[in-house]
Order: structure tokens, then C-alpha cells, then sequence
């Protein structure tokens, strides 16, 4: 057995996704992580954006919020927030967004506002933020997320942020601007949206996982690639960097 | 010394009144916590309050039963999960079921500028293709751009009644600095009918030479209250640190009715002011 986390794995693969130079528009959590990873090994120079307004930002430990002052002091300059969402996002001067969410479906929409229905909520989940714009105006979109049946579904209980919606070419027929999300990650494999149908695919599974392990996991009935691919381990590198970073971030936040 | 500056009860008193709209705004950093106490004590009801992130100081005021509605972008515990009074009117009414006006950060972010430039309405393009615009088609509708015939949506300006905001400095005149995270803070002011700020010192003056820094100009300002560590348990740049241990501690105390109801009358409604607040806090955890 390999002597890494499913949570290593995930944020690992992640993070190489993302490539040195992009401007990236960081959501909290997960996303955050990957980031900052990458920022810290094969992309010195990515860009990151926080929607708190902080641009170029590279802090030393992860923030607990969006807006910690760890963010601020570690950033090249620090603009309001109608700016971050005007100027750089709505215009289309963000290369990628990393997201997260609760749940998400086939054709990668994502649901971070409520699960049942709206007006009489099973569950009432922290809401859009900025997530709906970063998934319709970032050029592409990346999502972080942990494999299970309950997040992974057939039919979002809500569109908070924009996939595919029903599939095909719907989402570029409404004229959104940015493509959509190029893949999602988890904690089981790597998923990618079919060309046509843009339904989500299994095209990498992580080492030691099986694919029934990843179809008991997800909600829908997940095709998988004909030369399914076995996703990279970790380097020991890359597992000191992120050890390290999650080791500094919990004594950070626990004074 | 500006006549503006008063006591923060004088302010509250004198300039929020029972079912006004009330914008208490702060990203994450300048969280007007002081303000909001303060708001609690005097008893203030059917307030409809704006902010894109309640935080804990709205999820607060909601468990007291302050607000009739409430309009907000994102309603979480950053980084520690949810807001537990929030998530309990609801889905479970208690103490009552609030009225929920949602939108996206940009959506209120734009409105704060269109209400700010005096615009009736803001235009942007994130609403397409989701629910929240389905769910909520009174307040996003859908304009064609006499230019191009682009399809964008368009929202209502937010102008205020009041808008209160924490900064770190006010000069004697009454002009109030702000720096770091800056938010919101200077469009909701703007857009608001009136204006009331929090300052953790106020100075004879400002350091020469730092124009570019966020101001709101004395004769704009509807009343000013120095109350050093206003924005605590949240932060201010140059002053304190976020307290990112007691946002952990509250997913507990909010858990629970009865023990938050108990931690509001130990630590807000029986005690005079945010200093006393603040004193009793430190005596009682170290």
C-alpha cells in the first residue's frame, strides 16, 4: 500500500494541472490547496486571484477564510471586490478557475446553494458567492472535489454555477463565454466531459483504486475511456512540499 | 473635533431605525462586529439586512430575531462549515422564518455600484443558464444591449438606508481611511442614504502623501464611533489579527439554541459596551 493519502493523491494531481503562468482564480478549500501546491513546485509564476481581491497572492499557510490577512500582505496589490469580479473575471482575463461544491452532475454543473428544493430546503448550503461567475467567465474550469454518491449525481438539485447544463452545445448557445469545466478531480480518478454529449467520463483512475470502487461512488452511469489511463503516483517531492504546507497552516489557525 | 463624532449607542440611536435596510459590509477583514452588537442591545426588529457574507455577526443578529429578511451572496462560516442561527430560521423557522433575498458576489458587488452612481440597475453576464436566476426572476431580468444584441442579465441597484462599516482611522474632521481587503466598503457607503463608521483610532490627521488610500470624506459621513478592536473576532490590517479560533469555537456555541442564547446575554446583551464585551471574553477564556 502506498504511504500517501487519497486526499494527497487528490490535491497532488490537482495542482498539475495547473500550469506555470496562468492567471487562476482560487476558491477556498480544496481549490486552495492545489494552488498554492503548484504555486510552490512547477508553476512559480501562476497568477493567483482570491475573489476577496487579492491579486498575485502567495501565502505561506492556507487561509481559513477568502479574505485572511495572510492573503493581503502576501499580494502583489489588493483591489475591491467589484473590481476582481468586474475588471479581471467578466472580462475574461482569468485563465482558469479552481472550484469546489457539494455537489455536481454529469455534465458538470455544480450545485452550492441547497439540496431538496428551494423554497423548502432539506439542507441549506452557504449559497453562489462567486462561484457562478468563475464558472461562466473564467476561460476554463477545474474542479476539486471528493468522490461519493451523494456529491457525484445524475441531475443537480440546483445550477449554481454553469457546466454543460443538459449537455451538447447548449452552454455555448446561451453565449456564455468561458468553455466550461475541462475536467474534475477527485479523490478516485480524474473525469473528463465527452467531446459531444459533454458528459463526464472516467479517463484516469488513481493507483490501488477500482473502477467499481468509482461507479459505487458516482450517481450516474459513468462511462469509462476504452485505454483508461492509471494516474501518476505522487513524488516524494511533491508530498514533502504539500506535508509541510498543511503542517504550517494547522499551527497557523491553531492560536 | 467634527461634531459627527459621537458615541456608537448616540449613532445606532439616533440613525437605525425599526425596519430599515441595513448594510453592515466587510469582507471577511473590517467586519463592523461592535456596530452590530450594539444594534442587538438597542433591540432594532424587521430589519432587512444586505451583506454578501453574513458571517457570524449576521447569523447573530438573525438568531435574535433582528431581521424580517435577509439579502446576502454567501452564507457561511468561512472555512469552518455553517452559519447554524441562519440555517435554523430556514429550515426550521426559529425564532422565525426569515425572508431570503439571494444573489451572486458579483451580482451585489455591481448593484453597490449602480446604487453608489445612482443607476436604477447594474448589467452582468454570470446569471446565465443558472437557477438562481430562474429562482428569482423579480430581481433578474433579462436585457438586450442596444449595441450588440447581446443577452445580459440585469438587477436592481441597492441603495441603503443606512450602511455602517469599520475602518481603521478617522481624522479629527471626520474623514475616514480605510486599507488592505477593501470589499465593498466604499460602494455600499455611497450607495447608502446614511453612513455610520466604526474607527479603531481616530487621528489628528492623516500621513501626507497616501492619496491613493480608500477614503470617505467627512461631509458624507452620517456619524463616526471610535471603538478600538470594533471589527473582533474578524480583523484589521495594521491592528489585530483574525481570530480564526473563535469562527472555529462558534460552529459549537450556535449549534445550540440554548447555549447560544446563553453566550448572547454573557457576552452581548448584558454587557454595556463592545470594550466590556471584549474584557469579559479575554477574562473568560484565557
Amino acid at each position: 500500500m502506498a504511504d500517501y493519502t487519497k486526499d494527497e493523491m487528490m490535491t497532488i494531481t490537482a495542482a498539475n494541472k495547473l500550469k506555470d503562468g496562468m492567471v487562476c482564480f482560487v476558491g477556498i478549500g480544496l481549490p486552495s490547496a492545489a494552488c498554492n501546491l503548484a504555486r510552490l513546485t512547477h508553476a512559480p509564476n501562476a497568477v493567483l486571484i482570491y475573489e476577496s481581491g487579492t491579486i498575485e497572492t502567495k501565502p505561506d499557510v492556507l487561509p481559513l477564510s477568502i479574505g485572511d490577512g495572510e492573503l493581503a500582505e502576501t499580494a502583489s496589490h489588493v483591489i475591491s471586490v467589484p473590481e476582481v469580479f468586474k475588471y479581471w473575471l467578466q472580462a475574461g482575463k482569468v485563465d482558469a478557475g479552481f472550484l469546489g461544491g457539494a455537489q455536481i452532475d454529469k455534465f458538470g454543473n455544480i450545485n452550492s446553494t441547497v439540496i431538496g428544493d428551494y423554497n423548502n430546503p432539506k439542507v441549506r448550503l452557504p449559497g453562489a458567492g462567486g462561484a457562478p461567475e468563475i464558472a461562466s467567465n473564467a476561460k476554463q474550469t477545474l474542479v476539486v472535489m471528493r468522490h461519493s454518491k451523494r456529491a457525484f449525481v445524475d441531475k443537480v438539485d440546483f445550477i449554481t454555477s454553469t457546466g454543460y447544463l443538459n449537455g451538447g452545445s447548449e452552454r455555448e448557445e446561451l453565449g456564455i463565454k468561458g468553455e466550461g469545466p475541462a475536467v474534475i478531480i477527485t479523490d478516485l480518478g480524474i473525469l473528463k466531459p465527452d467531446p459531444e454529449t459533454k458528459e463526464f467520463y472516467l479517463e484516469s483512475i488513481h493507483p490501488d483504486v477500482t473502477v467499481d470502487e468509482v461507479r459505487e461512488n458516482t450517481g450516474w452511469e459513468l462511462k469509462i475511456a476504452e485505454e483508461l489511463e492509471t494516474t501518476p503516483e505522487p513524488s516524494a517531492e511533491y508530498l514533502g512540499i504539500l506535508r509541510d504546507l498543511n503542517e504550517r497552516t494547522a499551527l497557523a489557525h491553531s492560536g | 473635533m467634527s461634531d459627527k463624532i459621537i458615541p456608537l449607542e448616540k449613532a445606532i440611536a439616533d440613525h437605525i431605525q425599526d425596519r430599515d435596510e441595513v448594510a453592515l459590509e466587510g469582507f471577511t477583514h473590517l467586519i463592523p462586529f461592535a456596530a452590530g452588537h450594539e444594534i442587538i442591545r438597542q433591540q432594532k426588529k424587521d430589519l432587512t439586512l444586505i451583506r454578501m457574507t453574513p458571517d457570524l455577526i449576521y447569523d447573530q443578529m438573525i438568531g435574535m430575531g433582528m431581521a424580517k429578511k435577509l439579502v446576502f451572496s454567501w452564507g457561511g462560516n468561512p472555512g469552518v462549515g455553517s452559519l447554524h442561527r441562519l440555517r435554523d430560521s430556514i429550515e426550521n423557522g426559529f425564532p422565525h422564518t426569515i425572508e431570503i433575498e439571494e444573489h451572486s458576489h458579483a451580482d451585489i458587488s455591481s448593484a453597490y455600484v449602480a446604487g453608489a452612481s445612482g443607476l436604477p440597475f447594474t448589467v452582468l453576464r454570470g446569471y446565465t443558464g443558472t437557477d438562481l436566476a430562474k429562482q428569482n426572476p423579480e430581481y433578474v431580468k433579462w436585457i438586450e444591449c442596444p449595441f450588440t444584441g447581446e443577452k445580459l442579465a440585469a438587477t436592481p441597484a441597492f441603495t441603503p438606508n443606512v450602511t455602517v462599516i469599520h475602518a481603521q482611522q478617522a481624522d479629527r474632521k471626520g474623514n475616514v481611511k480605510l486599507w488592505g481587503i477593501i470589499g465593498v466598503q466604499k460602494e455600499a457607503a455611497m450607495a447608502a442614504k446614511k453612513i455610520i463608521v466604526t474607527v479603531e483610532e481616530i487621528v489628528d490627521s492623516f500621513e501626507d502623501g497616501d492619496v491613493n488610500a480608500t477614503i470617505i470624506p467627512h461631509w458624507l459621513v452620517t456619524a463616526i464611533s471610535e471603538v478600538p478592536g470594533g471589527s473582533k473576532p474578524s480583523y484589521a490590517m495594521g491592528y489585530y489579527k483574525r481570530n480564526n479560533e473563535f469562527y472555529k469555537q462558534w460552529d459549537e456555541i450556535s449549534q445550540d439554541r440554548d447555549r447560544f442564547h446563553e453566550w448572547m446575554d454573557t457576552y452581548v446583551t448584558k454587557v454595556e459596551n463592545f470594550n466590556e464585551h471584549l474584557q469579559k471574553l479575554e477574562v473568560n477564556n484565557g
